[in-house]
């Protein structure tokens, strides 16, 4: 197959993959709408359980650094609502799979008609990080550590970012300039795409996180929460969420600082120094400081929870000033496509 | 057992307490210190110092820094002189040099140091000591079982004990286990999460010990050299030189090398395919020539001096000829303005007989011409179709009483005049001459090109290589690597049960990733259980 058909596949390929995850996007809402309905005839439940929890929640700040709470709560707290076992969720979660399958073939075809990574543009390495993204959403929801119930969550900036990167980012299969010629590219970028795919989904759940627990309060507080706030009931609990968003960053921070060393071990051979202060690096530094700041804010009283959060997100959108507007609006040695 | 043990046995970080009022003791005059020490080592001060190193750098990243860019700079305080001298006090142009950028780094290093220095001390002692004893009450830890057992107390332990010492736990066994007459084992595994987290945060202290050695002892220069030239490694051949405040001029690598060839080759679009700059380098005064194949991503390297080839312009080869016939033969280095390769060149014949001569104009690669106006353009940056377009001046170049001036432009023409009409530049092809009016020539020879070179020598590089590799080990056992407590107990049944029943209780504790070490506290609990069969409480022996 020549250069160009095969480019022309790629294309092929990633329209199908986002095809794909918009089919399955609807497929997460349509579960969530069915346990969103389920939930409102059990409404009056929720809500007392809801605020049950987050006076557990009042009780355990309070409690912190004392001894373990040992007595309980005066009234068992009520079976949590039996989740509407629905079609529609497996259907989306299969979407992803086979969305994934084809974003695959999307990113292999393209490197095939480069001749090269297929990570040597900005157009490519969105595609590649979105990719990332999805996967690992789906090991966590595998593994069950994650619950599919983000599906919609997760897939909608998905879309939107494949959608972007394929119009305003695309860029047609050629080669590198001379100094993305080492070896280091398929180290170094594939240690960013890797670690920027899990951070920009752990910023994702953060986000979802803060909603949630928006959410919990005004429950507790006895007001029905408004859009967007409403979605917050068909959210994962906030702890189930706040493990998500640690575990990720957790497994990305060591890879990105990795990143990081490979990019000055890289600059070092290309350039003669291994770190000057270009805005790509200092971005990359900011992002690596803010992410550093959210594991020591995780272990400081007075700071998990919601600032943690917080920080996370900043954090990931630090990294998207990394990519997109250090890349588009500063020129500097990175500059490239 | 006290509370204060059960305490310390659920204690599994070593990471300092939140900083508790001090009890109101004699006031000593180092109080204060004390204080504003512990206040300044507190994770809380630390998390606050990250943020604001995060902001510090934010705007070096959007205004122009010196270091990096510095035509960039002077371009800015051109375009807004009444902001840029203000921003230029508060070092906006340097900001990563800035000493308020300084402060917010060193106070974050002084605070991990304090921090590090009382967690090596608890770790090496948590390394040094036995596990915690067993806590009174294990039904009070996040995951414990209890069950009751025919099966011989010692016999049980002796295998448990073998189990977890093969699964690389610390096993301490107690006869102290907190009743009478039991028989209790304590383990514990996961401590390179602690180490990890040490080598981390050592690493980083190596790091900035390696970049403050690179910023004093080390050196940073950048030369322009035509194809033919060459270049002997000493402070006065280069064009631009960067030296550490420490560095020591006599510590220059003497190596030379001599430019034979620079090629680049360039796709259909325009873009840069390939940099190669055929050199012959010496690596000392008395080696013979070698050749190297020097291009982007690789440096030629000589005991630790590195040279890198950073940029590439063309340098027409011109051959001028006086009043007096005296042929005067140059290369001129022209500075590419764009992707096409356009650049402008300036020729100084300085040694013309009678009156200097001075030219001026643009070179392009692959040249293309406007019919109506005349106007050169290059399209493509090969020198496909290479031409030299001049303006002529004669007069004084004012550049014989001693002072500076650059190649690159002609700083004074208040006695230059100029060559014909001074309005309508000559275009001339590879190999074609201008006869000057008034007696002269000028003649475009040939294209040949230059590249600039960067050496640079770093004696703080390897120390910041080796901190980068244990940053990244110490952060993955850190975040891998859990830390985590069993204890069991084996005590009689008492004296309403049959002879010889014991009650088994098995305890865990996790700080990180509780759902995994409930998995592995499940099949530790399996393990133990197949070698303590259960009795319900109501059966009696068979």
């Amino acid at each position: 197959m020549s250069d160009l058909a095969l480019a022309g596949l790629s294309d092929s390929l990633l329209f199908g993959a986002v095809l794909l995850y918009t089919l399955a996007m609807l497929g997460f809402a349509g579960e969530q709408a069915s346990r969103r309905s389920h939930r409102v005839s059990a409404a009056a439940g929720e809500r007392s359980s809801a605020r049950e929890s987050a006076a557990a929640r009042t009780r355990m700040m309070a409690g912190a650094g004392g001894p373990a709470l040992a007595a309980p709560a005066a009234t068992p707290p009520p079976p949590p609502a039996q989740r509407a076992p629905s079609r529609a969720g497996a259907i989306g979660l299969a979407l992803t799979g086979i969305g994934a399958v084809v974003h695959v073939g999307s990113v292999i075809t393209r490197g095939f008609a480069a001749h090269r990574v297929p990570w040597g543009n900005m157009y490519e390495f969105s595609s590649a990080v979105a990719l990332c993204a999805v996967v690992i959403f789906l090991v966590l929801v595998a593994g069950r550590r994650a619950d599919r119930a983000l599906g919609a969550f997760v897939m909608v900036p998905v879309v939107l970012y494949l959608g972007l990167a394929g119009t305003v980012l695309y860029t047609a299969a050629g080669p590198l300039v001379p100094a993305l010629d080492s070896y280091w590219i398929k180290i170094h970028v594939f240690a960013a795409v890797l670690s920027s795919g899990a951070f920009l989904l752990s910023g994702m759940v953060a986000l979802l996180y803060l909603l949630r627990c928006r959410h919990d309060a005004q429950v507790a507080a006895g007001r029905t929460p408004r859009f967007p706030l409403s979605m917050g009931s068909a959210l994962p609990a906030a702890p189930a969420l706040d493990r998500v968003t640690y575990g990720v960053i957790a497994f990305a921070f060591p890879i990105w600082t990795f990143a990081i060393i490979a990019g000055a071990i890289w600059a070092e051979a290309a350039w003669g120094r291994y770190w000057g202060w270009d805005p790509k690096e200092t971005w990359s530094f900011i992002t690596w400081v803010l992410y550093a700041g959210y594991l020591h804010a995780r272990a400081t009283a007075g700071w998990k929870g919601t600032k943690a959060a917080w920080i996370a997100v900043a954090a990931a959108g630090a990294l998207i000033v990394d990519y997109y507007v250090v890349n588009i609006f500063v020129v500097g040695f990175h500059s490239y496509a | 057992m006290t509370v204060t043990s059960d305490r310390e046995a659920t204690r599994l970080s070593t990471a300092p307490e939140p900083v508790a009022p001090a009890p109101a003791r004699r006031q000593s005059f180092l109080a204060p210190w004390r204080r504003a020490w512990r206040q300044l080592t507190s994770m809380r001060t630390a998390l606050l110092l990250l943020f604001l190193l995060a902001l510090a750098s934010v705007p070096g990243s959007f205004l122009p820094q010196r270091g990096l860019n510095p035509v960039a700079v002077k371009q800015y305080f051109a375009e807004h002189s009444t902001l840029a001298p203000v921003l230029d006090r508060v070092y906006a142009f340097d900001v990563f040099a800035a000493p308020w950028f300084a402060a917010v780094y060193l106070l974050l290093f002084v605070s991990l140091v304090g921090c590090l220095s009382s967690r090596l001390r608890l770790h090496a002692k948590a390394l040094t000591t036995a596990p915690p004893a067993v806590p009174r009450v294990l039904s009070r830890m996040p995951s414990a079982e209890r069950w009751e057992t025919d099966a011989e107390a010692g016999a049980v332990l002796e295998q448990v004990r073998t189990v977890l010492r093969r699964g690389r736990w610390r096993v301490v066994v107690r006869s102290d286990g907190g009743h009478e007459d039991a028989d209790a084992l304590s383990a514990e595994k996961g401590y390179l999460r602690e180490s990890g987290n040490l080598l981390f945060h050592i690493s980083l202290v190596v790091l900035l010990v390696g970049i403050a050695m690179g910023g004093l002892l080390g050196f940073q220069g950048t030369v322009l050299v035509k194809e033919g030239d060459g270049f002997a490694n000493t402070v006065l051949a280069y064009d631009d030189i960067k030296p550490g405040r420490r560095f020591d001029p006599s510590r220059l690598v003497p190596f030379s090398f001599e430019l034979d060839d620079f090629q680049a080759t360039y796709g259909d679009d325009g873009k840069a395919l390939t940099f190669l700059a055929q050199i012959r380098y010496a690596a000392g005064p008395a080696d013979g020539q070698r050749p190297y194949a020097l291009r982007v991503n690789h440096p030629l390297v000589v005991d630790g001096a590195k040279t890198y080839l950073l940029g590439h312009g063309y340098a027409p080869k011109v051959l001028v000829v006086d009043r007096e016939g005296n042929e005067l033969s140059q290369t001129v280095a022209c500075l590419p303005q764009g992707p096409t390769f356009l650049s402008t060149c300036t020729i100084k014949v300085p040694d013309a007989a009678g009156e200097q001569l001075a030219f001026e104009g643009v070179f392009t690669p692959t040249t293309v011409q406007d019919p109506v106006n005349g106007q050169v353009a290059s399209v493509y940056p090969a020198p496909e179709n290479p031409a030299l377009t001049v303006l002529g001046y004669r007069g004084d170049l004012g550049i014989d009483d001693g002072r500076a001036a650059s190649v690159y432009n002609l700083e004074d023409r208040t006695r230059l005049t100029p060559i014909g009409d001074g309005r309508t530049p000559q275009k001339l092809s590879p190999g074609q001459t201008w006869d000057l009016p008034g007696g002269g020539s000028l003649t475009f020879v040939e294209t040949t090109e230059w590249a600039t070179f960067q050496v640079t020598q770093d004696p703080g590089k390897v120390v910041a290589l080796v901190a980068g590799i244990g940053m990244v080990v110490g952060l993955c056992l850190s975040l891998s690597v859990r830390r985590r407590r069993v204890w069991l107990r084996l005590s009689p049944a008492g004296a309403d049960r049959p002879p010889g029943r014991t009650v088994v209780e098995i305890a865990g504790l996790a700080r990180t990733n509780s759902e995994a070490f409930a998995g592995e506290f499940a099949r530790l609990v399996d393990r133990v259980r197949s070698t303590a069969p259960p009795r319900t409480p109501s059966e009696e022996p068979a």
